[in-house]
């Protein structure tokens, strides 16, 4: 009789407790993010990071795709009520982020309702910048930001003869020094990823150069395309003689075809700084490379400047609740600190956004044992960042791009000459830029 | 169409036909009427701001010479993947319904090109005909062709013809032999003992009684190249180089996923429609007339 | 074969051998790529299979699945399986009773409907896929099987199929039905389905694929990892891959995901078989 009762008692608190829970349920955060595979499992401890050093918010991310994939989820979710709190949109996006005022929570708003300390002065201007507005309201996080740099087969080099420790410094001084690895055997002298990105659009910040006007758009939405300048239009010209010697070889839109420097068939590549990864694992015990800032033309004014980010942010998108709100404001702390940066960037190869993060990371040594990591950091902190290096701000930029690649494609086939490529390319562009600024007024 | 044997039930066939027609109306009707309200509509991204504009955004479309070579791209691409889709699928099915031994091999073979996932078709391509490492394309540069489709405009739409045909010549197969098999051999038993040879069988009695399939197939062939296929030309060309494989379904995805304007992506999708269905009505009402039942 | 010609045969081996080949050679090029480590595949794709099946297939369904983010392969096998089955099953089902009814009877607004399916095929998925999304949202069926599968379901290839089927089924089969007093269900059932062996089986083939290969809409229509579907997760390997050169594992990941949409094939080629038993006239 006694047993039973036990066992009855027992059965009943543990219904009790089943029924109750181990106290209030965590408030949910849900994080929309494109980063796959090796990234992923990134996202995933940042989350899980955050998540043991408190138990009244729970980050949990969702990988949706690609960051086009990702920004479709995101509006289908938004017209359907049933978006995320935070999400991961590519630099690309930021205007359209910028304009759907009724969408976002600017991030300095959120900060500042949310009671939750907030310093933007701790984050490192080049990276801010892009994500921030004219008069210095930060509007998105910055996440994974990267820049180009040049990576350089130093095999290549002693093999022609140039000193591996020596990559070229200036436009002409690669031009030299493809002709001389030509000479050695190496079909092509240069190849790139991202051509619009790295050719047009960093070509002018480095440079010095207005990619648009208005501050390149952050000052408003009423830009105008500045690319058919004089620096661009000689930079483009010069490739476009290049590309007949096999000095520059064009492999295909965006990140199409970093094999022809794993092949060793180009001895030089500009990418993004955060190809790294993927540029050791493909040459590990065939090549030896090195990283080297990107070239700039001498004769031009004030080379070089600073390059300008590319990557993504995270947002914040309104239409949730105030506790929900105070829970992403701390995770965003979390994510800034400097310990936590520091981590990221030396495991991913994404700059790290704050100061701190970067003293820290100097301080630990990292720099030694990784050399040509810290070129992305000195490319952007180069020089103070002027109205025409802080970044851009372009609406419908998915689609600028586009127009990009195809003009320039027009020069790489020989069918324009880089000053009509580039003149159409500003023409076509302000026609996009004008739709959507009478779509978001 | 013949007269039909038909039952004189009432309520019967509005059952049958209910659960398809219930799905269709919730989940196409609805949601395509809203996608195509847009065509009229200047909208932000998020839906936040809509003005109405009329036929503003069909205007544009028409005044864009961009517009008109895409048109021209899609007819040229349509034209000749359904072509080769069809007229190779037909003859392989001919084939394996005449042979006996090692038809499950054939067929299965035949088949798996299908089972592919589009998402990451594109990437077989690219290792066949990638200019730095593709198998094919090496061979093409050894043999002193010099093969380059992200520059060469003419080969990148080849190239696309070929990868979107591919898929098809699967399914096409596969509906050819389903087709083929379901006639009965005492048809062809009878022909041939009247004195005709295998081509005669197969053109003057064998394809007639294909007709049906073979209808079938057109026309999801055509909706299969003016609609299906952006997933190939993303992920092989991009649309590139220079518009030389920009297609009119490519445009609509990337006018709307990529570029965010959703109106002049609704708008590009009625005319695209308005094309296609066009296209299938006047298959109906003159093609059809010569498929035998 | 209806006469023997020896000729003819070897002809007829020699075109399927030449199609199979160059139909099946992307398919074949894929196998070989699985085989080979990351380097050699950099320069130029080798044609012949190379040592490292196992160790790549391994690395992919261990480490590779679970970078593709949480869900298992188990999980997302389960939900692909799901999804293409309920998808291949729900359109063969609703399709062929749709088409009967649209040959076999007269009714007010026949034709509309008809056509009002039939307009399913106009407008890919797709460019309807927000409002589809709202209406699947809307009905809180987000994160489902429903919502995966149902919105799949509307589309008028199998009920056009049909269709084409039922108008080459000689009449006398209905006549006679009608005659021996059997019922619109029973000359259904009994005749017709039976007759549409090799359609349906077709049809399951392709539905199956279909419903299997699927990658937006599940992408957009699922955030609960659980409801992660194998093409998803293949897709991100084969995209990262791609950009990190280790294409050895994006095509070792391209076949497994074949290979159930393979198995599916192979056993529905025992319902194609030539020359259905005639009916008793």
């Amino acid at each position: 009789m006694r047993g039973r009762r036990v066992r009855l008692a027992i059965a009943l608190s543990v219904l009790v407790f089943l029924a109750t829970g181990p106290g209030e349920a965590a408030t949910e955060i849900q994080w929309w993010h494109a980063m796959p595979d090796a990234l992923g499992e990134w996202v995933q401890d940042l989350a899980a990071g955050f998540n043991q050093t408190q138990a009244e918010y729970k980050v949990v991310p969702v990988f949706k795709g690609t960051y086009t994939e990702t920004m479709t989820g995101v509006i289908a979710a938004f017209r359907a009520h049933q978006h995320p709190q935070i999400v991961q949109v590519f630099e690309v996006g930021t205007a359209t982020m910028m304009a759907a005022k009724g969408a976002v929570k600017p991030v300095w708003q959120l900060m500042a309702e949310s009671g939750e300390k907030f310093d933007p002065g701790a984050y490192l201007p080049a990276v801010a910048g892009y994500y921030t507005t004219a008069d210095g309201k930060m509007l998105s996080l910055p996440f994974n930001s990267s820049t180009p740099v040049l990576y350089y087969n130093k095999d290549a080099f002693k093999k022609a003869g140039l000193d591996p420790l020596k990559p070229p410094k200036t436009w002409p001084e690669v031009a030299e020094d493809a002709k001389k690895l030509q000479a050695a055997g190496y079909p092509c002298g240069l190849t790139t990823e991202w051509q619009t990105w790295i050719h047009l659009e960093n070509l002018s910040a480095w440079h010095n150069q207005p990619i648009a006007t208005k501050e390149n758009g952050l000052a408003g939405l009423d830009a105008e395309l500045t690319l058919n300048g004089p620096v661009q239009v000689k930079h483009i010209q010069q490739l476009g003689e290049w590309q007949k010697t096999a000095v520059f070889e064009y492999g295909g839109r965006q990140a199409a075809d970093k094999a022809k420097f794993y092949t060793g068939r180009c001895a030089m590549l500009t990418a993004s700084s955060a190809a790294y990864a993927a540029v050791a694992a493909a040459t590990t015990g065939k090549l030896e490379f090195g990283i080297a800032p990107l070239p700039y033309w001498p004769d031009v004014p004030g080379a070089p400047q600073n390059t300008i980010i590319g990557g993504a942010s995270l947002w914040v998108l309104a239409g949730h609740k105030p506790e929900e709100y105070r829970g992403v404001a701390r995770f965003f702390n979390y994510l800034s600190s400097a310990q936590v940066q520091a981590v990221s960037h030396q495991r991913t190869g994404y700059l790290p956004i704050t100061e701190a993060a970067f003293e820290l990371t100097k301080a630990q040594g990292f720099y030694q044992k990784r050399p040509g990591a810290d070129v992305a950091i000195q490319e952007i902190t180069h020089k103070p960042p002027t109205p025409n290096s802080k970044g851009l701000r372009l609406g419908s930029m998915a689609q600028i791009r586009d127009i990009m690649d195809e003009e320039l494609e027009t020069v790489w086939a020989g069918k324009k000459s880089a000053k009509e490529a580039l003149d159409s390319l500003v023409k076509r562009g302000n026609e996009i830029l004008r739709q959507f600024e009478r779509t978001n007024h | 169409m013949p007269k039909r044997v038909v039952f004189p039930h009432r309520a019967l066939p509005w059952a049958l036909v209910f659960p398809q027609l219930l799905i269709t109306l919730v989940f196409f009707v609805w949601p395509a009427g809203q996608a195509l309200v847009q065509s009229v509509l200047l909208q932000d991204a998020f839906g936040l701001s809509t003005h109405f504009v009329g036929t503003e955004n069909f205007r544009r479309l028409v005044a864009d010479p961009n517009y008109v070579h895409a048109v021209r791209v899609t007819l040229v691409f349509v034209g000749a993947t359904v072509g080769l889709a069809m007229a190779a699928a037909l003859l392989l099915a001919a084939m394996a319904d005449r042979v006996g031994r090692g038809v499950v091999v054939y067929r299965t073979l035949l088949i798996c090109p299908y089972a592919i996932a589009p998402a990451v078709a594109g990437v077989l391509w690219h290792f066949l005909f990638n200019p730095t490492i593709g198998v094919v394309a090496g061979w093409l540069q050894a043999l002193g062709y010099a093969w380059n489709h992200v520059l060469n405009g003419g080969q990148a739409l080849v190239l696309v013809i070929l990868a979107a045909a591919w898929k098809q010549v699967s399914y096409n197969f596969l509906f050819f032999l389903a087709g083929l098999q379901a006639i009965p051999r005492a048809v062809q038993e009878a022909a041939a003992i009247d004195g005709a040879g295998p081509g005669a069988r197969f053109w003057r009695i064998v394809f007639p009684l294909l007709s049906p399939t073979t209808f079938f197939l057109l026309v999801l062939n055509l909706v299969y190249a003016f609609f299906e296929t952006f997933g190939i030309v993303h992920a092989v060309t991009g649309g590139g180089p220079a518009k030389a494989t920009e297609t009119l379904v490519f445009k609509v995805f990337n006018d709307g996923f990529v570029g965010l304007d959703f109106g002049r992506s609704a708008a590009q999708s009625v005319v695209l429609m308005a094309i296609v269905t066009g296209l299938t009505v006047v298959q109906f009402r003159y093609v059809e007339r010569r498929v035998q039942y | 074969m209806v006469e023997p010609r020896p000729g003819l045969t070897i002809l007829t081996h020699g075109v399927l051998s030449l199609g199979v080949v160059l139909v099946a050679f992307p398919l074949y090029v894929t196998l070989v790529a699985s085989t080979h480590t990351a380097e050699s595949l950099l320069s130029r794709v080798p044609l012949w299979l190379g040592g490292h099946f196992w160790e790549n297939y391994r690395t992919v369904l261990g480490a590779g699945m679970r970078a593709a983010g949480g869900a298992s392969v188990g999980t997302m096998l389960r939900n692909s399986l799901v999804m293409a089955l309920a998808i291949a099953l729900g359109k063969i089902a609703i399709s062929i009773v749709s088409a009967y009814a649209i040959v076999y009877f007269r009714f007010p607004l026949r034709m509309a409907c008809f056509w009002t399916i039939f307009l399913t095929l106009m407008l890919p998925v797709e460019v309807r896929i927000l409002p589809t999304f709202k209406v699947v949202a809307d009905l809180h069926l987000l994160n489902s099987y429903a919502g995966l599968t149902v919105p799949l379901i509307a589309s008028a290839t199998a009920t056009f199929l049909f269709r084409q089927f039922f108008l080459t089924v000689p009449e006398e089969l209905a006549e006679t039905a009608r005659i021996d007093g059997a019922g619109p269900l029973r000359f259904f059932w009994s005749i017709l389905v039976p007759l549409s062996r090799t359609t349906i089986a077709a049809l399951v083939v392709v539905l199956f694929i279909y419903g299997w290969n699927q990658y937006l809409w599940p992408l957009l229509v699922t955030t609960d990892e659980g409801m992660y579907t194998v093409v998803m997760g293949l897709k991100r390997m084969v995209t990262v891959a791609d950009q990190a050169a280790q294409w050895n594992l994006a095509m070792a990941a391209v076949i497994l995901a074949l290979l159930p949409p393979v198995v599916v094939v192979v056993l529905a080629q025992r319902w194609f078989v030539k020359g259905l038993i005639e009916p008793e006239k």
